[in-house]
């Protein structure tokens, strides 16, 4: 599965559309049989980076290898085009039937009757729409639409398919249920997936390693745990959800800890730098405790402030609760723990994290 | 009101007792619009996707044409195209002039433009992404191009009655061109025109009859077609 | 799905099989045989007293020449010939004639045959009309008497030969209420005075077809103001290499032959009672008229 060279990569290579410029990557690979995502804000290049990746939207410079080969309008596109695939966010069917849907790409490649047949049933089954053979693509439901372009991607058994938002549009149970079915089919069929997403949390879930994207440019590339708690800039900090992000600057060395002052308090965190260094702290709010109290453990935790509740927002499974310790902290809180600490606005409590949990960045 | 009935009259005993030059008359208009429609046909759909698919500077300008086209007035095509066919004219050596040839030739120029402009109204109509999709199936241009027609046959096919619609009814450029001539180059239109001109108003009523009879069936045909691609 | 499509292509094929027949229908029409077409130009009542629908049958049976018959007014029948896009003219507007010929526009005017106007107008008769002795006369009772007149007001040979007896009697009758111009032509506009009960210049002919659903009494006749007389005359090549000269002459001499002068002396007799048209080969235009 994983095989020494990348399946896809891109050398040096800038794109324009509509006259705009819109890419500019440097460096990317992809390993064969892994599922790499991409993420980023609305803007960033998602989809243009895709289309590009799928020979779907010329550049201007640069290359696009597959297996070691470069890939040009002249020079092997086609039979390239041929052993991807690609789903968008709209399902973008036929006006015809399901089975004919699905069968859209092998009858492209001219297959037989009887292998086009077997290969559409094999499909619908695995993707849980095999009662819908006969039914017309307009009266599918957004779930089943969106099914049936994924099995109209997988019929043609590519060895890459990307995917454009594929989930964006799904309300919350759908997306659940087809992100399972799709995570277990890229595993079984072994195929390369690239996806692009504004979901981190989608990308979280699915991803072997993704890519952050601002503006056109890759600004981080990692797997998903170093991404999301060893962000390289502020820009992939937030995005990755690190609420909290302050700059300081470094006061004291230790073994393996620093001291960093900021304006309303010093955070003790781990790593190694000089006194003087600016860094930039950041903390997911995942990591952050509340009290009311000063009790044992919260002694003994380094990072311990005490603070005044700014402003609560209910976000479901928990609450974001602002608070202002002299330095603006942000925690999530689970309901029960809102209901338990009898937090409101303006109340008076202790937030505590460990210094594990700070993320330093170096300016 | 009397006129109107022995209008009707007078179309069935024509069409029952087949009168040789009646029949004469509706075969020839249908031949005639027929060939006109199918030639705009081939040339106004290949066209109009193209103009529609492919990015090129002066886009909007061609666009334009082509719409403005849509509402040609007949009359003007069939006297440009007497014109060009006059024997002193720069295809005057062609001899095409009141010939059926030249009906043709007037009726396609009327036509191509209605079937283009809807033609690229609808393929314009068609997703976005669904080009991208297609070809990321790895459709070859063509089959992409042939695909994204059978998405849009059902406009495709109303523009091919439009089409059909405009010339199967106009009369200016047929009697410029043709020029109404007895068994050779006269069609329902010029010869009705021709007997309201004399005051038979019966028979140019019957003949009026005969063609509206003749544009319902062939678009009862051609709509036939086209419901049935309707996902029912 | 392919059932469809092969609908769809039998259906191409029917019609564009139908359409070549149809286009080569004509055996005199293959290429090289430009010289088998002659381009007669003539007028919508010439055409519409179906008179040519019996004679150029005959014509093309006798030479194998294929006639296209264009039916236009008198005006752009003339300017076809002027402009070398008709071999010859089956016309009558005397004067225009005259001037077509003088400017060296054609060669050979030939007299074929006469019919006549004839003045139309309703059974009550308020202007007394029947009591002229002239056409003249009577135009003059229906102006001073300020009758409903429908004129065709087309520049047909029908409209300059109502023009003329209006000069001759001296009247201007132009932006009168009383009278009206159609710009239809004569069948049509003789429906419209029949319903509006007015007075109206026509062609015997015409008249005679649609008498029975008019209404419409005949009351001033005979007058030789009132001869339409028709010429055939052959456009001249000199300025026209294109034009097919043998053609054409071989179309006015065949109309001003003795057998077809003998049926343009019988045509319209079992339909209407009496002919439709007096054949005048020969003669000299002075001489019409003096019966």
């Amino acid at each position: 599965m994983n095989s020494a060279s990348p399946i896809l990569e891109i050398k040096d290579l800038q794109a324009k559309r509509g006259g705009v410029p819109v890419l500019d990557i440097p460096d990317l690979d992809i390993r064969g049989g892994e599922v790499f995502s991409l993420i980023g804000p609305n803007g960033s290049g998602k989809s243009s980076l895709l289309l590009v990746l799928a020979c779907l939207l010329p550049w201007r410079r640069g290359f696009l290898l597959f297996k070691g080969s470069s890939i040009t309008p002249g020079n092997g596109l086609m039979a390239y085009r041929r052993k991807i695939a690609m789903v968008f966010q709209e399902p973008l069917l036929f006006d015809a039937t399901v089975s004919d849907n699905v069968a859209a790409g092998l009858k492209i490649r001219a297959m037989s009757r009887a292998d086009i047949h077997r290969i559409v049933t094999e499909c619908l089954d695995r993707f849980g729409i095999g009662h819908l053979g006969e039914r017309h693509a307009r009266k599918l439901s957004g779930g089943e639409a969106q099914r049936t372009s994924l099995a109209r991607a997988f019929a043609i058994h590519p060895e890459i398919i990307f995917l454009d938002e594929p989930f964006s549009s799904l309300d919350p149970p759908t997306r659940e249920g087809l992100i399972d079915d799709l995570q277990r089919i890229l595993k079984e069929t072994r195929t390369t997936a690239v996806m692009a997403t504004h979901d981190r949390l989608e990308a979280l879930r699915l991803s072997d390693r993704m890519a952050v994207m601002k503006d056109g440019k890759i600004v981080q590339t990692g797997s998903p745990e170093a991404v999301m708690n060893h962000p390289l800039d502020e820009f992939v900090a937030s995005f990755v959800g690190m609420e909290t992000i302050l700059s300081g600057e470094i006061i004291k060395t230790g073994s393996g800890t620093v001291m960093v002052h900021l304006q309303g308090g010093d955070i003790e965190a781990i790593g190694s730098a000089r006194p003087g260094d600016r860094v930039i702290c950041c903390i997911r709010p995942e990591q952050v405790t509340l009290s009311t109290g000063l009790s044992q453990e919260s002694v003994s935790t380094r990072n311990t402030f005490a603070g005044r509740v700014t402003r609560i927002v209910p976000l479901g499974l928990f609450h974001k609760v602002s608070l202002d310790c002299g330095f603006f902290l942000t925690a999530y809180v689970t309901s029960a723990s809102v209901e338990n600490l009898d937090l409101k606005e303006g109340k008076p409590v202790f937030a505590s994290f460990k210094a594990t949990a700070v993320h330093l960045i170096r300016k | 009101m009397d006129l109107i009935l022995e209008g009707i009259q007078k179309a069935f005993s024509l069409l029952f007792t087949l009168d040789p030059e009646v029949l004469g008359i509706t075969w020839l208009s249908l031949a005639v619009s027929g060939a006109a429609t199918l030639i705009s046909l081939f040339i106004g759909i290949s066209i109009g996707t193209a103009v529609a698919l492919v990015e090129f500077p002066g886009k909007r300008i061609v666009i334009s044409l082509i719409n403005t086209g849509m509402g040609l007035p007949p009359v003007v095509v069939g006297l440009f195209v007497s014109i060009f066919l006059w024997r002193n004219g720069p295809f005057g050596f062609l001899e095409i002039l009141y010939t059926p040839t030249a009906i043709i030739i007037a009726q396609a120029i009327i036509a191509t433009p209605i079937v283009m402009g809807i033609t690229l109204a609808a393929i314009q109509h068609l997703p976005k992404n669904l080009r991208l999709q297609i070809l990321a199936l790895g459709a070859t241009r063509l089959q992409m191009v042939w695909l994204l027609m059978k998405e849009a046959r059902l406009p495709l096919l109303a523009a091919v009655m439009a089409g059909f619609g405009g010339v199967i009814s106009e009369v200016g450029a047929s009697i410029m061109v043709g020029g109404n001539i007895k068994g050779y180059t006269r069609v329902l239109t010029t010869a009705t025109v021709m007997e309201t001109g004399k005051g038979n108003f019966d028979v140019a009523i019957a003949l009026g009859i005969i063609l509206l009879l003749l544009a319902f069936m062939v678009n009862a045909l051609l709509t036939q077609i086209q419901q049935k691609q309707r996902p029912r | 799905m392919k059932k469809k499509n092969l609908l769809f292509i039998t259906l191409c094929a029917v019609v564009l099989s139908l359409a070549l027949t149809v286009s080569g229908i004509n055996p005199c029409h293959a290429v090289g045989a430009q010289q088998k077409n002659v381009i007669l130009a003539t007028t919508t009542s010439t055409q519409d007293s179906g008179l040519l629908d019996i004679l150029i049958p005959i014509f093309e049976k006798k030479t194998g020449y294929f006639v296209k018959t264009i039916a236009v007014g008198s005006g752009q029948a003339m300017a076809m010939g002027q402009k070398g896009e008709a071999d010859v003219l089956l016309v009558h507007s005397q004067e225009a004639e005259k001037k077509f010929m003088a400017e060296g526009n054609g060669m050979n005017r030939r007299l074929v045959m006469h019919n006549d106007f004839i003045i139309l107008g309703p059974p009550v008769d308020p202007a007394t009309a029947k009591m002229s002795k002239s056409s003249m006369e009577a135009f003059k009772k229906i102006a001073l008497s300020r009758s409903l007149f429908m004129s065709r007001g087309d520049n047909s040979g029908t409209h300059a030969k109502e023009k003329s007896i209006w000069k001759a009697a001296g009247i201007n009758p132009e932006g009168q209420k009383w009278y009206q111009q159609t710009g239809l032509g004569m069948g049509q506009t003789l429906s419209v005075a029949a319903e509006k009960k007015a007075y109206t210049l026509a062609d015997r002919g015409t008249y005679l077809a649609l008498k029975k659903t008019l209404g419409l009494d005949i009351l001033n006749e005979g007058d030789t103001l009132l001869l339409n007389v028709y010429s055939v005359i052959q456009v001249n090549p000199a300025k026209f290499p294109k034009l097919n000269t043998a053609g054409a002459k071989a179309f006015a001499d065949f109309m001003v032959a003795k057998d077809t002068q003998k049926l343009i002396g019988k045509f319209g007799i079992e339909k209407f009672g009496s002919p439709l048209f007096f054949p005048d080969a020969g003669k000299k235009e002075e001489a019409l008229g003096k019966k």
